[in-house]
């Protein structure tokens, strides 16, 4: 029995506690710090923690697509969404468990290394959605190097406050696809009601952009 | 190309994709669309994207589609089951949505590990709220990719043209 943990709800355990004790970063403070103003960006978030937090971020405005499904998507969504936007910058926001799902996508950006699109993953190590489980982030799974091992020339890891000003400095200006992993503690991303309507933000979303 | 051959009904079918302002080909390569590959890979105005699985490139559309341009995804009809969660996010947000299949486990199959993908197309399109056209002979191919292209660009319908093996031939492995 995990101490801590209530009809199911997984709280890290003392062993555990120790491991997450290492990354002192709280996804609360980093990632607005990380993003700095939303509007620089279209936004792509990916489902659960990250489409929290740019939910919060943003206000669910209208740069932001924040997927609630289709596990997996967020980063080829933002590919495309790049490459038919090229002066405008795209941050494919999401976490350590959706990147892997199909992280092959890596691969595929890194042979087209779209000189406008940022990657950021948010890496909590668990699956907070449904649980907390440990993902593979925290089974020794480095999606930094994975990243690079695709072939994203630019990879960074922020896993302190003094990693931030740099990482943040690649995601609007690098010219060429850029990869940062931010690794954070297991905690809970900012609670914030969003349009959960697929057809609802393309709308939102395009009208905004396109004037459609 | 030689001066007084007809053009392929794949040059054909490439001509009409950009006429209606599709730049962005997606693809899991795959013989039965090697000219489209080809030709998108030569062009110069267009967005030529080799995928790792077949949903990436449903993906892609999508956001190809948020940011105001037009994607296709070439695919062989077996890849078409790597992509069926990914579609939830098409029909849900009713983006619009053209994939050309390349058929397999269909007419004359010889390989067994086809068959299945092969049944299961059409059953799987119609669930995930995607309409398909059937193009069984060369003369039919632009006129269906038209019917598409209006359909899918005109008025944001999700559709599928599937090259069957009566068309493209059935492969010997």
């Amino acid at each position: 029995m995990v101490e801590g943990s209530v009809r199911g709800e997984h709280r890290p355990g003392p062993a555990e506690r120790g491991a997450s004790q290492s990354y002192l970063l709280d996804r609360r403070q980093a990632v607005p710090e990380l993003v700095g103003d939303p509007r620089d960006f279209l936004i792509v978030a990916g489902l659960a923690g990250t489409a929290k937090d740019f939910g919060h971020l943003t206000g669910d405005g209208d740069n932001l697509f924040a997927l609630a499904g289709a596990m997996g998507a967020a980063a080829m969504t933002g590919l495309g969404l790049a490459l038919s936007q090229p002066d405008r910058r795209v941050l494919v926001a999401t976490g350590d468990g959706e990147l892997l799902m199909n992280v092959g996508a890596l691969a595929t950006i890194a042979a087209v290394n779209p000189p406008n699109l940022a990657i950021l993953c948010v890496d909590n190590g668990h699956y907070g959605e449904t649980g907390y489980q440990r993902s593979h982030t925290s089974l020794g799974v480095d999606l930094e190097r994975m990243a690079a091992g695709a072939g994203i020339r630019t990879t960074r890891r922020v896993e302190r406050e003094a990693d931030i000003p740099g990482a943040a400095r690649l995601l609007r200006e690098e010219n060429g696809t850029a990869f940062v992993l931010l690794k954070v503690a297991p905690t809970d991303p900012p609670k914030f009601r969003r349009d959960m309507r697929p057809a609802a933000v393309r709308h939102r979303f395009r009208r905004a952009l396109l004037g459609l | 190309m030689p001066a007084g051959n007809p053009a392929s009904w794949q040059d054909q079918l490439y001509e009409k994709l950009r006429a209606h302002g599709v730049d962005q080909f997606a693809y899991v390569p795959d013989a039965g669309h090697a000219t489209l590959i080809d030709r998108s890979l030569a062009d110069p105005d267009v967005h030529s994207i080799a995928l790792t699985t077949e949903e990436e490139g449903v993906a892609l559309a999508a956001g190809a589609n948020l940011g105001g341009s037009r994607a296709v995804l070439l695919m062989q009809s077996s890849g078409l089951g790597n992509c069926v969660n990914f579609l939830s996010m098409i029909e849900g947000g009713q983006f619009p949505f053209l994939t050309l299949v390349s058929m397999r486990g269909d007419y004359g199959e010889g390989n067994p590990w086809q068959m299945s993908m092969g049944k299961a197309v059409e059953p799987v399109l119609r669930a995930m709220g995607i309409r398909s056209l059937r193009v069984d002979h060369p003369g039919d191919v632009e006129p269906a990719a038209e019917a598409a292209l209006t359909m899918v660009f005109k008025a944001e319908e999700r559709v599928a043209v599937l090259l069957t093996q009566k068309l493209i031939g059935a492969k010997s492995f």
